[in-house]
């Protein structure tokens, strides 16, 4: 079949809401560190799977009846691959959104408060793929699995 | 959200007793530090040694927080776990904050 190296994999699936989204985090957390992988890898995945999650529970599902988001994640010795979906709105413009560093030399109250899951989530991942296809989205993500940190 | 104030002379220290500062908290945690800051001193020393896990919405209330002080007050940050410092570096907002290794001794602290 496919050369990915990916090893094991495993799915879960939550409502979207921020109470489900923190027990699916922390469930990720554990089963990633029980599949051995060290701990500032736990670190960024749960941070970027974080800042994607709130994206579907703020974003995606923003006027519609609260959904599903499922999370198959799967491991290997070079890196652990996220496929996230939902059935929320599709992305603006169908595509994912740049996340760009924002102007912090600013006076006080000119400080941006929001802005920055986008810039996380590209900083952490190797790899991000957006796809929209039958009224789902879906997000691909990839981060290194680094072995001791 | 549980937060713990402590006056030292010159400044309040605001330790968050809470492990996550995520989306399900942000705005308990924004209205708190409120809170704490409406009618208190010049300089707040936020201690997020207890986090160990920040998330932007986390990032945006603490900015919020900062920003409700105004210009002539002060509020600093200290004693950042590695994930929380990480997050305030990939967005830059450690540029923003002075943030200390630990709460500052007070001036004037009591002797013993």
């Amino acid at each position: 079949m496919s050369h990915s190296g990916y090893t094991h994999e495993f799915t879960m699936s939550a409502q979207a809401n921020d109470g489900e989204v923190r027990a699916l985090l922390c469930n990720l957390r554990r089963q990633l560190a029980d599949h051995g992988v060290a701990e500032p890898t736990c670190a960024s995945a749960e941070l970027v799977l974080a800042e994607a999650l709130n994206n579907v529970t703020e974003h995606a599902y923003a006027g519609l009846p609260e959904g599903p988001v499922e999370l198959r994640t799967e491991i290997g010795a070079a890196m652990l691959r996220f496929t996230l979906s939902d059935h929320g709105n599709a992305l603006p413009g169908n595509r994912l959104p740049a996340g760009n560093q924002q102007d912090m030399n600013v006076a006080v109250e000119d400080l941006p408060e929001g802005g920055f899951g986008w810039l996380i989530i590209h900083a952490i991942t190797s790899s991000i793929r957006y796809d929209r296809k039958n009224d789902e989205n879906c997000l691909v993500m990839t981060i290194p699995n680094a072995l001791n940190g | 959200m549980e937060l713990q104030s402590t006056t030292h002379g010159t400044y309040k220290s605001v330790t968050v007793n809470a492990e996550r500062i995520d989306a399900s908290v942000a705005i308990q945690f924004k209205d708190a530090m409120r809170a704490e800051a409406d009618g208190g001193p010049g300089h707040i020393v936020l201690d997020l040694g207890r986090v160990k896990f920040i998330d932007s919405s986390g990032l945006g209330a603490i900015v919020a927080a900062m920003k409700h002080m105004g210009k002539d007050r002060r509020l600093d940050l200290a004693a950042l776990t590695p994930d929380v410092e990480k997050v305030f570096h990939l967005t830059r907002m450690d540029t923003v904050f002075t943030i200390l290794p630990k709460l500052p001794e007070p001036a004037n602290r009591e002797a013993g």
